[in-house]
């Protein structure tokens, strides 16, 4: 058992937010970095909020990412820390992209108080489409309450197995939480335990482990499995590929929103990798035709072996692709593989290098030796 | 396959150990088969996997890295980074069902101009089995 401060509010989202409000008006934090309501239908954006009036709209845990919040977060600090404690209020993948940037040294992490919660995870954003989301929430709040798996997820959520955040300051309670009144928040660093003395909410003790997140563990585990066969991947071979990404339009916006492709200039858009005619030339000598523009797939598979090992799997690449393709998932499967080669969960620990910043003297003996043939 | 299929490998070789092995084999008149055009770098991880996939994708047979051997990398560490790089793209073909015996990763020490001709001749005869890249027919790459 944990320090805890239990809320009051009728769904986790309400919790959170009263969290918020109460945090920004007893001075503790000086702004509050949340998803706020900015439309009638469900649309929803992250701010950067100073003033607890304006957090009236505040809905920290609305079940949609326009962004994943570890990338923007970075964004906002990566030149300078903030001079004034700030709130972040941070989904578990947002904030092991936020981890994930630090290493990459992308963050000034100063004066932020880190919030997470148990997720129940997100709904693609295109179900957000006029207003389509409103009538399922209840039902949504409901499944999170009692640790059931929600319908109709990002695909990559409904399959994630790390909706418990690792090393937040804060942790709500929500998944599992059996429902009004019972929302705990808990504390797990020093910094946390700081920001809950003392704020309105019974002081009690909570665990975050629920027996919801035990069962919803589960059901995630079954899912991701059952994702990793079913949905239309590609193929094994070339092929696949090609089919694969057949439809891509090469607009990049999978790498755009992705927060851990942070490079100022991506390789993929350097002048070197430009075409020009001499590419065609080089291409046609070997082969009867070639894509305009080409390299669809080199863009892809160069994005896999330079990120992969950090995929959060937040879903957001698949999101952002304007025609659909399932970019998150192929990412999460790999990602999932070159990770656990390199025993790498992203995000865990901020003390540990990514995969590719690292080695052992002694390992991966096999990788180099002669070994030819089939 | 047939005997005449010869497999088109780009050769990616660091300048401190494997490329003076290639030089030594040379210099030695060491007969091999003229699949391997070489292309210098001051150390293996210079090698960019992107290049190798690049390379591949275009219709190359096979891409072979080659760097001095774990420990005597001439910036102490290079060799390291590569290995990682090339354990984690060998995981990625695994993974997409793409064909491993295209993409090799060796260490040539300096003084072992055989070892070039016994890595290129093992190569081309692993390629001469696997045919040529289906790259080559693909138009949508
Ligand atoms: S590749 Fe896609 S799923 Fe992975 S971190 Fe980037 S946006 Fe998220
Ligand atoms: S977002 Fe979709 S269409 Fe755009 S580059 Fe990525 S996969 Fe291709
Ligand atoms: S200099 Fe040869 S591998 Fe680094």
């Amino acid at each position: 058992m944990a320090k805890a401060a239990l809320m009051e509010g009728s769904n986790a989202d309400l919790a959170a937010r009263d969290l918020l409000k109460s945090l920004l008006s007893s001075g503790k934090v000086r702004g509050v970095m949340t998803l706020v309501e900015t439309g009638p239908a469900g649309e929803v954006n992250y701010e950067l909020v100073a003033d607890v009036a304006a957090l009236e709209n505040a809905t920290p845990l609305y079940p949609l990412m326009p962004a994943n919040a570890g990338g923007l977060l970075s964004r906002l600090t990566v030149l300078e820390g903030f001079e004034e404690p700030v709130a972040a209020f941070l989904r578990p993948c947002e904030l092991r992209a936020f981890v994930e940037l630090g290493k990459l040294h992308q963050v000034n992490a100063e004066n932020i108080l880190l919030i997470s919660a148990t997720c129940g995870g997100v709904y693609p954003l295109r179900a957000s489409l006029n207003g389509g989301l409103a009538d399922g929430l209840p039902a949504y709040w409901e499944a999170v309450a009692n640790g059931e798996a929600a319908e109709g997820l990002r695909p990559t959520c409904s399959a994630c197995e790390h909706f418990v955040p690792f090393g937040a300051d804060l942790v709500l309670a929500a998944v599992g939480s059996g429902g009004a009144g019972r929302l705990a928040v808990v504390a797990r660093t020093p910094r946390g335990d700081e920001a809950l003395e003392g704020l309105e909410g019974a002081a009690g003790e909570a665990e975050v482990e629920t027996a919801g997140v035990k069962s919803l563990r589960e059901k995630r585990g079954a899912a991701r499995a059952e994702l990793f066969e079913t949905e239309p991947l590609p193929a094994p071979g070339l092929e696949g590929l090609v089919a694969f990404f057949g439809r891509c339009v090469g607009c990049r916006s999978c790498r755009s929103v992705c927060p851990i492709c942070c490079c100022e200039i991506c390789y993929f858009d350097a002048a070197a990798t430009e075409p020009t005619p001499r590419t065609f030339d080089v291409h046609l000598k070997r082969k009867e035709g070639t894509r305009v523009p080409p390299d669809t797939l080199l863009f892809h598979l160069g994005r896999l072996t330079h990120m992969s090992a950090s995929c959060v799997g937040c879903g957001m690449c698949a999101d952002a692709c304007p025609v659909y393709v399932p970019v998150a998932t192929l990412f999460a499967k790999v990602g999932a593989e070159t990770q656990a080669l390199f025993e790498y969960v992203p995000g865990k620990d901020p003390e540990e290098e990514v995969p590719l910043q690292r080695f052992e003297e002694e390992e991966l003996a096999e990788v180099g030796e002669e070994r030819f043939g089939s | 396959m047939s005997e005449e299929f010869r497999p088109d490998i780009l050769g990616i070789f660091c300048r401190w150990c494997s490329y003076s092995a290639a030089d030594l084999a040379g210099v030695s008149r060491m007969k091999m088969p003229p699949t391997t055009k070489v292309v210098r770098v001051m150390c293996s991880s210079r090698a960019d996997p992107v290049f190798a996939l690049g390379a591949l994708l275009i219709g190359a047979d096979g891409v072979l890295v080659a760097g001095c051997a774990p420990g005597d990398c001439h910036y102490k560490t290079g060799n390291y980074q590569t290995r990682r790089r090339y354990a984690l793209v060998e995981k990625i073909f695994d993974t997409l069902g793409l064909d491993n015996r295209r993409l090799k990763l060796v260490w040539i020490p300096a003084s072992e101009g055989a070892k070039v001709k016994r890595v290129v001749t093992a190569m081309t005869e692993s390629l001469q089995e696997a045919g040529p890249n289906p790259t080559r027919a693909e138009m949508f790459i």
